[in-house]
């Protein structure tokens, strides 16, 4: 260790898609044998940055030197030659091909043609003995492993391209905590035979244990490089991710009132696994939002709140009446919209024209016996695209051909049909995939929505987002609520702080 | 990588300015409206809807069947162009055009239906035992849409409830039913019996030329359609078909909608059974052999998306009397049925690439 020599350097890492600057200027510097952590908020552009170096990306602009010598990435197979392998996050498995097989994928040890299995079994059993678990039998069948044993198959493949850079995107993610150990020590073991690892986590505790040096993105650039893992202060850290340039817009909030009737009441909502007695609020007006990670259960709250997962305990009320739990059509009756997470997977119809969209789950409005009305229909979705200003204002175009803040327009929309039915509205990141200027535009929406005393529970991993938007903010932590207050006696480093490292703050 | 070149709203809203904040029920104020935003809205694409493209995949079908017939005419002048020759095509497609209608809504909803022909068959074979025979026609032509539609239930119970794939599931259907089938008519051809002869009517029995078999076949395709494009339960198959999961979270049932699917797919293969009773006399467990593979290759080539959401009615009825047409052309030319298996595969493939090109929107 503590050779000068980079092993990594990246230089002014550029790389756009259309409509947003992913990455703008990144630099990072990896030394053999250390462990290098990645830190940065959602969409900060960790994940880009991990494609770029794993080849799935080309930069627009930038170098990487690699080993001494400049190296282009020209996909996945030229990295992986390079010497730089990548454990995604959701691990690249196939889990229907043994343990060898999948460390071999792609470089099978074959003659002829004809694959050398015993060669491979053995091969992949040194590899797994190296990674310190020589009991995960070669020829075990992936898709049977837990998911700790699943990452160690993943850095035995990485291991078997003689790889001397791994890049670990969240992998303690799927892990239980003495698997993290475990983990931890396989790094150790890497490192000390000189191998580099770039390592992406949230959880800053980690990053004090295993991590040597920090890079901090933000907004597409590297704010900070090369800060020691283990003495740079959290309250530094939180302060390098946050203070962004892109500012927000947020409307005004009116003042609270506590005599408006409660829309929802959610007591000891409980899914194993996900999250455990949860219980909430939303008054008509108010707007709440949960603030948590990725994996802290928050999208699993609001998918079991609207009846798409079905809870082991508790209950959902609107309106003080209980709701059948585990139903959406029981939900989407007692007044409940949702905006999920995916819009494309989970929202959209793409195949179908704005109207379609807009009118699917509202559909019995316009039908009299099975018999669709067209045109109280489309003169409907006309208001709607007109009071939300929806663009184009067509309701006949594919939805495929809006921009992200219009599609999530036009899920919105879907719900404001029925003027007196909705109750509650559920935004799982409700500006995921929006150009910043039109979030402004969705933000406004949302208050004039809850103006009318609709209530609103809402996700957002943008903590600004929840801060700005919500009247009172939940923080969501590995499945528990760990504290609800106004949003306005909260900032963005507290908030990160009780994300991130919860009650030793 | 959607993104459209017009601008999205830049414009960063101060709201919170009172205008627009409407009391409840109101539609929302114009706070974000933007001046002139309304009308003068220029189109940055030609693309309509998707409903051109649609409409050139029709055209594309109806050419094929113009082309077809002049060779039909070209090459046997004397019998292709005669009103025996135009009838017998219709009345060939009605039995499997029926079918198509309903494997239609099966495929838009995101399945398949392979049980279709053993189904049929076995509703004809139970409409024709002498049991049902004795409560005479009404009750055959009632017993035929009765299995039908139970298997179909039966096959939709499976898929939605049992979460069986519906490939394993309507496989399943296809040779249990076909068993069924040989085993409650003892592997014989059962004939309709004469007092029973109504049913033979539908085919003999003319209004305007042509046998009431067709007026069938017409009356469930204008039904479809009607059902497919204007009703909520055709809206909610597109949506079940082409994004199952957001039409669950839009509160639509989707399971018990795929099994409604399944059900009018039975439904129809019923139908079916009473117009191969009528054209051929006899309940057969050898009745619909491979009628599952004409049906579904009709529906691929009239332009409906084998992964289900998007597909028309029309297209598969044209995509029927194209394949009916080539048969009847290989008949009068005294080809090999091989052949003809060889053109009908030829054809599969050209619809489907010519579908890729036309039928794609930008994703």
């Amino acid at each position: 260790m503590g050779s000068p020599e980079p092993l990594l350097l990246m230089r002014g890492i550029v790389k756009e898609f259309p409509g947003v600057r992913a990455l703008d200027g990144v630099d990072l510097d990896v030394r053999p044998g250390e462990v290098h952590c990645l830190l940065g908020q959602n969409g900060a552009g960790k994940s880009t940055l991990i494609k770029v170096l794993a080849g799935a990306h080309q930069p627009d602009q930038g170098e990487i030197v690699f080993a001494g010598a400049p190296v282009r990435l020209a996909g996945p197979t030229a990295a992986m030659r390079a010497g730089i392998a990548t454990i995604y996050q959701e691990l690249d498995l196939v889990d229907g091909l043994s343990v060898a097989e999948n460390v071999f994928l792609g470089h099978e040890r074959a003659r002829l043609g004809f694959t050398r299995r015993a060669e491979a079994e053995r091969a992949a059993r040194d590899l797994l003995a190296r990674l310190g678990h020589g009991e995960i039998p070669p020829r075990r069948e992936v898709g049977r492993l837990p998911a700790a044993g699943k990452q160690v198959v993943s850095m035995a493949r990485a291991l078997s391209h003689d790889a001397r850079l791994i890049v670990m995107d969240e992998p303690s993610a799927a892990l239980a905590h003495d698997e993290v150990a475990n983990l931890f020590r396989i790094i150790r073991e890497l490192t000390s035979a000189g191998v580099a690892v770039v390592y992406i986590s949230h959880r800053l505790e980690e990053i004090r244990e295993i991590g040597d040096r920090v890079t901090v993105l933000k907004d597409g650039r590297s704010v900070a490089g090369g800060l020691p893992a283990q003495t740079t202060s959290t309250d530094e850290i939180v302060s390098l991710m946050t203070g962004r340039d892109v500012e927000y817009v947020f409307p005004e909030r009116p003042e609270p009132e506590d005599d408006r009737p409660e829309v929802l009441r959610v007591e000891d909502l409980t899914l194993p696994g996900a999250f455990e007695d949860v219980s909430l609020t939303v008054r008509a007006g108010e707007i709440v939002g949960l603030a948590g990670l990725v994996g802290s259960g928050r999208s699993e709250i609001l998918e079991t709140v609207y009846g798409a997962r079905r809870p082991a305990r508790g209950r959902v009320l609107i309106d003080g009446r209980p709701v059948r739990p585990g139903d959406t059509g029981a939900a989407v009756r007692r007044g409940m919209g949702m905006a999920p997470e995916e819009r494309k997977s989970q929202a959209l119809l793409m195949n179908e024209s704005v109207a379609g969209n807009v009118s699917v789950a509202g559909l019995s409005r316009y039908a009299s016996f099975g018999w669709l009305s067209r045109r109280r229909e489309l003169a409907d979705v006309r208001r709607q695209i007109e009071a939300l200003d929806i663009r184009p204002p067509d309701p006949r175009r594919p939805v495929v051909t809006l921009s992200g803040g219009n599609q999530q327009k036009v899920v919105l929309a879907r719900w404001l049909l029925d003027p007196d039915g909705l109750r509650l509205l559920i935004l799982d990141e409700p500006t995921r995939g929006v150009d910043v200027g039109a979030r402004a535009e969705l933000y406004a929406v949302i208050r004039q929505l809850a103006g009318r005393g609709i209530g609103v529970l809402l996700v957002s991993s943008e903590v600004p987002e929840v801060l700005g938007l919500a009247d009172r903010v939940l923080v969501v932590r590995e499945g528990r609520v760990v504290h609800t207050g106004d949003a306005r006696d909260l900032d963005e480093g507290s908030v990160l702080n009780m994300i991130m490292e919860g009650s030793a703050l | 990588m959607t993104e459209t070149s017009h601008s999205e709203g830049s414009t960063p809203q101060t709201p919170g300015n009172g205008t627009g904040v409407g009391e409840r029920g109101e539609p929302l104020g114009p706070v974000l409206k933007k001046p002139g935003a309304g009308g003068s809205w220029r189109r940055p694409f030609a693309r309509n809807g998707g409903a051109g493209s649609r409409e050139i995949h029709h055209l594309g079908l109806v050419a094929a069947l113009v082309l077809l017939a002049l060779v039909g005419v070209f090459t046997e002048p004397d019998n292709f162009a005669t009103s025996g020759n135009v009838v017998g095509i219709l009345a060939l497609a009605a039995t499997i055009g029926v079918i198509t209608v309903g494997q239609t809504f099966v495929i838009i909803g995101g399945g398949i239906d392979l049980s279709v022909g053993s189904v049929m068959a076995l509703a004809s074979v139970w409409a024709t035992t002498v049991a049902t025979q004795s409560y005479g026609p009404a009750v055959m032509a009632l017993c035929a849409i009765l299995v039908g539609t139970g298997a179909g239930v039966v096959t939709g119970i499976l898929i939605s409830y049992g979460r069986l794939v519906p490939f394993i599931a309507t496989l399943a259907m296809l040779v249990a039913a076909r068993g069924l089938a040989q085993r409650m008519s003892d592997r014989k051809t059962q004939l309709v019996r004469p007092e029973n002869d109504a049913i033979e009517a539908l085919s003999t029995t003319k209004v305007l030329g042509l046998p009431l078999v067709v007026y069938i076949f017409a009356a469930v395709a204008v039904v479809g359609w009607l059902l497919l494009n204007r009703t909520t339960f055709g809206r909610r198959t597109f949506a079940v078909g082409g994004n199952p999961e957001a039409a669950r979270l839009a509160g639509i049932d989707v399971r018990r909608h795929t099994l409604l699917l399944y059900a009018l797919s039975g439904f129809c293969c019923g139908i079916a059974a009473i117009i191969i009773m009528a054209r051929t006399t006899t309940g057969s467990s050898t009745h619909g052999d491979l009628y599952e593979l004409d049906a579904i290759a009709a529906v691929i080539i009239g332009g409906t998306l084998l992964t289900g959401g998007r597909g028309t009615v029309v297209g598969s009825i044209l995509g029927v009397l194209v394949f009916t047409l080539i048969t009847n052309l290989f008949i009068l030319n005294g080809l090999q049925t091989s052949d003809q298996l060889v053109a009908k595969g030829v054809i599969i493939v050209i619809a489907v690439l010519l579908q890729r090109r036309g039928l794609r929107s930008p994703t």
